[in-house]
Formats: C-alpha cells, structure tokens, sequence
C-alpha cells in the first residue's frame, strides 16, 4: 500500500493541538507505518507540494493567513480543521466583540498599526473544509479515531448530541445540580465530559450542538444566578463566532 | 574574506510559532541581525477584559499548548493573591508537581526531538526512528510518564482542567500517586539516564560561542526555583514580584510582533540556562552530577548550552517529584474543597519559571470579581533582544565559513532558546546573496 502524504499546518493558535498529536506516544510509531509526513514545520524541515491530507490547526486572523490557506487549500485532496481555533475560532474570536481599535491599543498602545490584524474567523470561512475535529484542545482519542478513519478511506462520524449525553454514560453528578454554572446542555458532545468528570463546569469548548435552543440555555443559566449579560458573555469564550 | 552577507530565512523549522531569522551585511559593516516574529498578533490582555476569575485561567491557559500548565499556575496565582484566596500545602505540593512534570515533559520534547536532530545532521526526529530507536522511544516514555502527571493530578496534560482559583476540583487518590512513583523510579530514572548519555556522546557538536549577559530567573532559598520566589537578576540581585516591571521593561520594534525586554544591559537572558546559573546550588545532587558528566558548570555563557542545561533539569525534575510525592504520602491525601470565597477584590502579580524562562501574569479585578486589566510577560518574548544581541556577535565570529554553515549556526541558536512564538505572540527567515 502506497503511504498517505500527510501534512500539518498552524494558523493563530496556542500550538496545542499539534503537540497534542505528538503526545500520542504509543501510536504514533505504528501509524508512521501507513502515512508519510510531508510537511510539519514544528517539528520537521521539509516541504511538500501536495498532500493527501492537511491538517490545519489555529484560526484566520491576519490578510497573510487567508492567503496561506488557500493555497494550502489547492495543494490538498483532503482539509480537516483541527481543534477549536480552527472549527470555530475558539478563543481567538473573542476579539470580535471588542472594538478592535481598543483592543489593538491594549496591547500595543501608540505601535498598535505596525501589526495588520482581521476579525478572526473559523477555517471554513474561507475555504471548503472536509472534516472537523472539535475541542480545545482536540480530544486524542477522537483524533486518531478520524485520522485512522481517513486513512482507511472511510468517511469519520459526525457527532451532534449534548455533552450531557456522555456526561451521564460516565455516571458524573451533574454539575448544575452541584449548584455551579455548566454549558454541557447546548455544547456538543465527543469529549467524554471530560471537564465535568473532573469536577469542573463544561466550558463548550466543542461549539454548540445544531438544533441548540439558546434562550432555554440562557433561561437555565439566569436559574443558576447569573446574569443575561453574564450567561451570554460565558456561552461566548469558545463560541463567540459562532454566537454573533 | 566575506564583505558582504544576506540571510534571510523564512518561517524556521522545529521551533514552537513563526519566525525569520534576517541578516544583512554590506562591506564588512553588520547592518542587521535580527530574529523577525511573525506570528499573528493575539491580544490575550484584551481578550480577559471583563472576565470572571473563574474563567481567567482558562484563557490564559490558551496561550500556548507547551505551556498551558505554566500559563495556568501563574494564572491562578496571581488571582488567588489579587482577591485574597489562600491555598493549602497539599495545593502547592500537588502545583509543584505538575510544574515539574510540565518542565521536564517540555525539556525533553525540546533536547530530544527538537534541537538533536542538529547535532546528528537530520531535518526532523523522524529518520532518526530508524538510526537512534532507543534514544527516540526512551524520549517517548518520559514524555508519556510527563503526560501521565498532567493527566492525573490535573484531568489534562494540555490545557488542564480541575486546577482552578483556590485548589483543585479533583484528587488523585493515593494509590493513584503510589503506581506514578513507582514508574518515576523503574522507568524515567533510567531513561532519563540513557537520554543523558546520548546527549554526552554528542557534546562537542554543540557550537563553542560565549557572550555573557544579565540572567533572570525565578530564585527562592529554599529550593531550585521553579513554582514560585523572587525575581533574581545575575547583575542586580533579587526583586519582590510585584517590581516585575521595572526588570522586564518591554518596549516595541517593528520587526517582531512580540515585545522586547531589557534591564541593567541592552538585553538579558531567561530560560534553563538563567535558572542554572542563579540557582546551581539548589539543584538536586544527581541533576548536579548530570551536569559534571555534560561538561556544564555555573556560570556558563554559552547561549547553545541551555539544551544541556534542560537535560540537567530534567534529572533534577524526576528527583525533586518523588520527593514531594514521598511528603504526599506521608502526609496522606485529604479531600479538599477549592477555596474560591474571595476575601478582596484589587490587583496581583505572580510569576511562575515554565520551560522557556521567567513567565508574569498581573491583573487587576473590579468588586465583582471580573478583570479591569491584565498583562502577561511571556519568557520568549523576553529572550527576543538577546537572540539579536548573539547574532550580533556571532556573525563577524563566523563570517568567513560557508554560507550553509552560518545560516545553520543562526538557526541552531534560535533554536538552543527553545523558543515559544505563539507565547510570545510566535519565529525564522535566512537568504543570501554574495
């Protein structure tokens, strides 16, 4: 069988889920054995010109970026969005709900035009994006699945049930019955309530479910005691993109 | 001999973000050496702006991948000392930990995968599979059993999860900690052992370059500072955090979409060599013994030997774990709430040493517990005007060796820092022309 070129870019992103995939310590030698990395600046000198499948990590957020990915685009039969940054824009996007002369005068004050910046934008915004791998940081497991999947030439599964699903498959007590705040009703699912099994409030890091009802989840916040403004602020730190 | 030179590369390889490295030298005059930074500017002071102190570790946590872990312990302590939450010392010691795991899981990827490949005339890790597998899967294993601390003690080795203001929302049970110590023992000792071997059989491809500058770490007197302590300056002495500002001094270049830094000279220097220089003695007695047998002694000024002095941490990290998982279980582990009742609202700073050096968070909070401002001080960053001031130096040094020669010394320097550009906003680009 004739290896599967295989790439992986970084756009605006924390890097995370690219170091993610070198933490799969245990398969990523056997999966060596089907796929050729051609091209992985963080971690490799080479370059390619065409690959099989691209990997594209991080958000669209400067004029160089959209024009990076989409060549990238043209040079790739198959493009997957890899984590929040990419899928959605995650936390990145958050910039969109400020002014953005106040937040370039934040934190570059006077120099704020030396640096060309754009409202941040999920991958698909720009270019046709063929699978995505949610959360931030992309879940291992469900990334290996949907890797191993591609190279196999089969078609990933989409997921588009509540974390709240999976939260109660794990047997976790629910996390508003605790009292504290928790998006796990609207956010999708595929992470194993990972953050509720380990006593923390699902942040929706995953984006929302498709068919979500977001004045129900506003409504079940105001329950918990928190405000509109509050409740929207918070279903906004990984959803911001796809909210406004 | 060379009058002129002119690099330029473009988008360097094998480091964290995006950078170039540019160098123009016209008769026999060095008119720039400079590493550009690149990377998209991404505005995480603005991006807290009125958030609750639940969510600001979160986002922090989100400014780098490598180091998420360092981002979140600075993060959670400098809210906890700006609205008055006191921790415990089971806290700490299980905080302490995950810095360790974090540092050492860091050091390793970087020594390892990243910065051998030089010294042994390869692009990537990946050939090297095939000629050095040992090396490759001894790497492997720490950097699983580094994961496997993220994972248990805080629900995630990227971007962990039940550390939060005030403690944890999660415990590792005893046992759990019992099975981690056993493996620190019979697995990383010796693979750290047989990594530490490798690197010393490798010792004189690193390039011999000295140029002494100001180094700044975290010190504290009672242990190799790393969780927590004062700011120490190798030219001035040490600091209270809370005059970070009057070290760090960050101003702008047009060349670098990340912020430079100065103190007592035109640049200063942060990272493992910083942290081996101010706190040698504080070092565990098998980590000092590392560095005897990789020819490493304090003070060094030799930028390319960080990567020694990484591994030199990583020894010191597995040792210094199993003892502070010994007073764990000596202590046996209580089931603790987080405490997260605010006692004031007003402003705090923390700093916290993560792989690439000294990292300070500072916010400030309004009575309802949500951020007016934030600045957060990232190592790479701090790095960056000393990375120019080496090449500056560096150059005229090598100018007369092959072309391919220089432009790989530039970029093994670049990469002895270890650099994290997304961090730091994020790094290389070298041409030439005779």
């Amino acid at each position: 069988m004739k290896k599967v070129k295989v790439a992986f870019f970084d756009f605006t992103s924390c890097e995370g889920c690219q170091l993610n995939k070198l933490n799969f310590e245990n398969d990523l030698l056997d999966m060596l054995q089907w796929v050729e990395i051609v091209e992985f600046r963080e971690a490799m000198d080479d370059k390619a010109d065409e690959y099989d499948i691209a990997f594209i990590e991080g958000s669209i957020s400067t004029p160089a970026c959209v024009e990076r990915i989409h060549d990238i685009r043209r040079r790739s039969k198959i493009l997957v969005a890899l984590g929040a940054c990419a899928v959605s824009g995650g936390v990145n996007a958050i910039k969109n709900s400020h002014p953005a002369d106040w937040v370039k005068e934040t934190v570059y004050g006077k120099d704020k035009y030396l640096f060309p910046s754009i409202p941040v934008q999920p991958i698909s915004a720009v270019v046709k994006v063929d699978y995505e791998v949610r959360g931030c940081p992309m879940s291992a497991p469900e990334y290996l699945h949907i890797f191993k999947s591609l190279v196999l030439g089969r078609k990933p599964e989409d997921i588009d049930y509540a974390v709240c699903v999976e939260c109660k498959q794990e047997e976790n007590e629910c996390v508003l019955d605790k009292g504290m705040f928790c998006l796990g009703p609207v956010t999708r699912a595929g992470c194993g309530a990972i953050c509720p099994f380990n006593g923390q409030y699902c942040t929706g890091c995953r984006g929302l479910i498709a068919n979500v009802n977001k004045e129900g989840a506003i409504d079940m916040l105001k329950l918990h005691g928190l405000s509109v403004q509050e409740a929207t602020k918070r279903m906004k730190m990984f959803c911001t993109y796809e909210l406004e | 001999m060379r009058k002129d030179l002119n690099i330029h590369v473009h988008h360097l390889t094998r480091v964290e973000g995006h950078g170039n490295i540019v160098v123009d030298m016209k008769n026999g005059v060095l008119r720039k050496a400079h590493l550009h930074i690149v990377e998209a500017p991404r505005y995480f002071e603005a991006l807290l702006k009125g958030r609750n102190f639940h969510e600001v570790a979160i986002i922090t946590s989100r400014i780098c991948g490598i180091c998420s872990l360092g981002h979140q312990m600075t993060s959670l302590k400098a809210t906890e000392s700006a609205l008055g939450l006191e921790v415990s010392e089971q806290t700490k010691i299980l905080r302490k930990i995950l810095v360790h795991g974090s540092t050492f899981q860091s050091n390793v990827l970087h020594a390892l995968f990243l910065a051998t490949p030089d010294f042994l005339n390869v692009g990537s890790v990946f050939p090297l599979i095939n000629t050095h597998r040992d090396v490759v899967l001894a790497a492997l294993r720490l950097k699983r059993l580094a994961n496997d601390i993220g994972d248990l003690i805080s629900g995630r080795a990227v971007h962990p999860i039940s550390c939060v203001p005030g403690g944890f929302t999660k415990l590792p049970t005893e046992k759990e900690i019992v099975d981690l110590r056993d493996k620190m023992i019979r697995q990383a000792r010796p693979d750290a052992q047989f990594a530490v071997g490798v690197l010393a059989s490798l010792a004189d491809k690193i390039p011999h370059f000295t140029r002494e500058t100001e180094y700044i770490s975290v010190f504290n007197d009672s242990e190799y500072g790393l969780y927590d302590g004062q700011i120490c300056s190798s030219d001035a002495g040490l600091f209270p955090v809370e005059r970070y500002l009057e070290v760090t001094n960050e101003f702008i270049v047009p060349h670098s979409s990340s912020k430079h830094a100065r103190f007592n000279r035109s640049s200063y220097l942060v990272g493992a060599l910083a942290r081996f220089n101010n706190s040698f003695n504080l070092l565990h007695p098998e980590a000092k013994k590392t560095a005897a047998m990789l020819g490493l002694k304090a003070p060094n000024h030799n930028p390319y030997m960080n990567t020694v002095a990484q591994m030199v941490e990583v020894v010191h990290c597995i040792e210094d774990t199993i003892n502070l998982m010994d007073q764990l279980l000596n202590k046996g582990i209580k089931p603790e709430k987080p405490n997260q009742e605010p006692t004031r609202y007003g402003r705090g700073v923390a700093t916290t040493e993560v792989p690439r050096g000294i990292l300070f968070h500072d916010y400030t909070y309004n009575r309802q517990g949500s951020i007016e401002a934030a600045n957060c001080i990232i190592p790479t960053g701090q790095n960056l005007a000393n990375i120019d001031d080496d090449m500056k130096k560096l150059v005229p040094e090598i100018v007369s060796e092959p072309k391919e020669q220089i432009t790989r010394k530039l970029e093994m320097l670049v990469r002895a820092y270890d650099p994290c550009i997304s961090c730091s906003v994020h790094l290389l680009d070298v041409r030439f022309v005779e």
